[in-house]
């Protein structure tokens, strides 16, 4: 067991911390999460970029920083930057799921093309993946692209397609290939959001809030090069996507930053003669929490150190995106539990704490345990890849025949 | 930076890990548990051929010098084996304690001797966690006086070491007069523990500090009850994903199905980080005195919490056998439940963790 990062990363957190103390004046601040980048946000990228604190890896050639991968520096930088509580970067699905995608699996060309604009916040895009019959069971996706004069036309419907408002381009998986089985048949396209024949309706979900959108296709004509891998290939390609967002949804820091507030609302808030933590029952809870957090923390920790020694992460990792999920969640649960009758405003009511904030995160966050592969999806995986468990058998019969229904209509209008 | 097990310690947790495969099968344990003294003569053997005894005794008194964080290894894996052997108390607290806070003297009497086997020495601090039916020790004059419950490693122990109610360390002998031992009975029986009543029992103390080494046992028995907690929850999910691997209804394994499924993922979710928790608890201990406390007291508290959850599940998912003596899972059951309580229940160790943290008001 040796948590000394070394010396040379010593020099290197110092740095960071130099930098953040340095600049921090010039940061967006942490709730400015709009989708299309403030011009204080685009600046703030570009000078973290340019320092190496976010794109650090990506070639310089596609608008990186272009350092060697360094897992510990990047953790470092992480760190810092959530310790400081100072934005590190742009987040969104563009620079999380887009950029690593082509630049393991994109064109020569579209990497020139895409990466640089979207790192600098200069191009924003959205993830057509999920649609209504395709949620847990991705590859039943029916959005269909066929080709008509050399280009795709694209039919159909996505949702959950966040950011779609302000997106400039999407990532869109669709079924190229209608006779091929299902996870060979689909194609990972690209293309503007301008193209005619794109409808984009919000989706307004629990929180009243529309964080989601839905977005319809009709004849969208998508040129042939827009095209990530081959045809056929779409399903290798989106996944290598996913494990990026399971990843993104763990973040140990984040965790660490709720707690923090937890605490932090648990002194303050008070409760008749003492505050919310004098309860010996909300004390107990917030304790038990911060156990949980600990857990996760030294969990992402062995997980660190497995990429180091080039191990797999395992179980380690697996459970990540479940438990840090259901984790957040419950820090919310408490935080209005503590809050009482108050952790019920909302809708910049008076009294309300925080904007709302908690009551957003409390309910925003079951959304998290169920998008980006639903808890049960999660423990399927954990059973199934990381206990060898035996796979649940094909209900062929039932299947077979509740597709040969489902798929009647749309079937005809595909193949027409 | 390295976050994990070093190739030594590896090393160190496969060969116990075989060791007690060979010595300490299901039956053996069987055996001992029905015996009015439960523990394993011939484990216990295995056990000081591996030198464990002397794994936490300095090694100028003929010990191996070794760490916490070596000693929780060894922990999960006698609680996967559920090995009916002394091991929290005998080979770890006392090892701590005598070290910490004991004369010259006392060392060079005992520490050789813990570290080969020849005296093992039992540990009563539960009153300095929670007192239970008005029990306490007072000394005067060097003479002890009340009881001490949850004497730990208590069968076959030459003395103990007791805490008073000052926080103070005493060494008795296990045959002093006004020392009356008594065996109490748990679920779990493959450990021992007893009550002492002292009426006025001649006891020699250990070194007047405060408090700090009785908070150092505190926290170094709950880092290696909860490693216990972790390698008995590890068997039981092994134990649980293996039953339903081979267990057929309806025509199907039953690990096939989803209810069953779900049950066994949920508790590897769980369990899993509890792992990197406890190593990081064990190596505060020994390296990050600051945190050692409050990092102990979430170990201890997470893991009974999360192996509550797992004794019960595991049980659930082998059906009417995990409930039946024949398979013997409750042996894992009963060892997770005593690491719960032991040294404190989980409300009682996150009040004491709030405490160290300043949140709650001194009353």
């Amino acid at each position: 067991m040796d948590l000394e990062y070394g010396p040379e990363y010593d020099v290197f957190r110092k740095q960071v911390r130099a930098f953040i103390e340095a600049h921090s004046h010039l940061a967006p601040p942490s709730s400015d999460r709009a989708a299309r980048p403030s011009s204080k946000a685009v600046e703030w990228q570009k000078l973290l970029i340019e320092h190496g604190y976010t794109a650090r890896t990506i070639p310089q050639a596609y608008g990186g920083y272009g350092a060697e991968p360094d897992i510990l520096q990047s953790r470092i930088i992480a760190e810092e930057f959530a310790r400081a509580r100072v934005p590190g970067g742009l987040s969104n699905q563009g620079i999380s799921m887009f950029v690593p995608t082509l630049l393991e699996l994109g064109t020569e060309e579209q990497k020139r093309r895409w990466i640089e604009p979207t790192l600098k916040g200069d191009v924003v895009w959205c993830q057509g993946y999920s649609e209504p019959g395709a949620g847990s069971d991705l590859a039943n996706l029916k959005t269909s692209a066929h080709i008509e004069n050399d280009e795709f036309v694209v039919n159909g419907q996505k949702i959950w397609t966040s950011t779609a408002k302000q997106a400039d381009m999407i990532f869109c998986l669709v079924r190229t290939e209608p006779h091929a089985p299902k996870h060979g048949g689909i194609s990972y396209l690209i293309f503007s959001m301008d193209t005619p024949g794109i409808e984009v309706r919000p989706l307004k979900t629990m929180t009243g809030h529309a964080e989601f959108n839905e977005v319809f296709f009709t004849d969208v004509r998508v040129p042939m090069h827009q095209i990530v891998g081959q045809r056929g290939q779409g399903w290798f390609v989106a996944n290598a996507t996913l494990g990026h967002e399971r990843g993104m949804l763990g973040d140990p820091d984040a965790l660490e930053n709720r707690l923090q507030a937890l605490i932090a609302l648990m002194q303050e808030e008070r409760l008749g003669q003492g505050r919310a933590i004098d309860n010996p029952v909300l004390r107990d809870r917030l304790v038990a929490l911060q156990a949980e957090v600990a857990a996760m923390k030294y969990n992402g920790m062995r997980i660190l150190s497995n990429s180091l020694r080039g191990e797999p992460g395992g179980m380690a990792k697996l459970i990540v995106k479940l438990q840090s999920c259901e984790l957040a969640h419950q820090i919310s649960a408490l935080a209005i539990d503590a809050m009482g009758e108050l952790g019920i405003l909302y809708h910049h009511s008076p009294r309300e704490r925080e904007g709302g904030a908690w009551q957003w995160n409390y309910m925003f966050q079951l959304g998290l345990i169920i998008g980006g592969g639903t808890a049960q999806i999660q423990k399927n995986i954990i059973a199934e890849r990381g206990l060898e468990m035996p796979r649940e058998p094909k209900l062929a019969k039932i299947s077979d025949a509740a597709k040969a229904t489902a798929d009647m209509p749309r079937h005809k209008q595909g193949s027409a | 930076m390295d976050f994990g097990l070093s190739q030594d310690q590896r090393m160190l947790r496969d060969a116990v890990a075989r060791c007690l495969a060979d010595t300490c099968p299901l039956d053996q344990v069987r055996e001992c548990a029905e015996r009015d003294n439960p523990l394993s003569d011939n484990v216990l053997r295995a056990v000081q051929d591996l030198g464990i005894p002397g794994m936490l005794v300095p090694e100028e008194h003929g010990g191996l010098g070794m760490t916490l964080l070596d000693a929780a290894i060894v922990a999960e894996q006698l609680a996967y084996a559920v090995a009916p052997v002394p091991f929290l108390a005998s080979h770890v607290l006392t090892p701590i304690a005598l070290s910490e806070a004991g004369s010259e003297e006392q060392k060079a009497h005992w520490l050789p001797k813990i570290a080969s086997g020849e005296a093992r020495i039992g540990v009563a601090i539960s009153e300095t966690i929670e007192v239970r039916d008005g029990a306490g020790v007072s000394s005067a004059a060097g003479k002890l006086n009340g009881t001490a419950l949850f004497a730990l490693d208590f069968e076959g122990a030459d003395a103990f070491i007791v805490a008073d109610s000052g926080g103070r360390l005493h060494l008795v002998g296990a045959k002093a007069s006004g020392l009356k031992a008594i065996a109490l009975t748990t679920i779990d029986r493959t450990r021992s523990v007893g009550e002492l009543r002292f009426d006025g029992a001649e006891a020699e103390p250990l070194a007047d500090d405060g408090g700090a080494t009785v908070a150092r046992l505190r926290a170094a028995g709950r880092v290696i009850l909860a490693a216990d907690s972790l390698g008995a929850g590890q068997a039981m999910i092994e134990k649980a994903v293996d039953y339903a691997g081979q267990r057929e209804q309806f025509g199907r394994l039953i690990g096939s199905f989803q209810a069953v499924k779900h049950m066994c993922a949920e508790m590897a979710a769980r369990h899993e980080p509890c792992r990197s928790l406890v190593w990081y608890a064990a190596h505060a201990f020994d390296a990050v005195p600051t945190e050692a406390s409050l990092v102990a007291c979430h170990a201890k508290s997470h893991t009974g919490e999360v192996h509550r959850f797992v004794a019960r599940t595991s049980t659930e998912v082998h059906g009417g056998m995990g409930f039946t003596d024949l398979i013997g899972l409750h042996y894992w059951f009963k060892r997770i439940e005593f690491d719960r309580q032991v040294l404190g229940g989980p409300e009682t160790v996150r009040a004491e963790a709030a405490a160290l943290q300043g949140w709650i008001k001194a009353a």
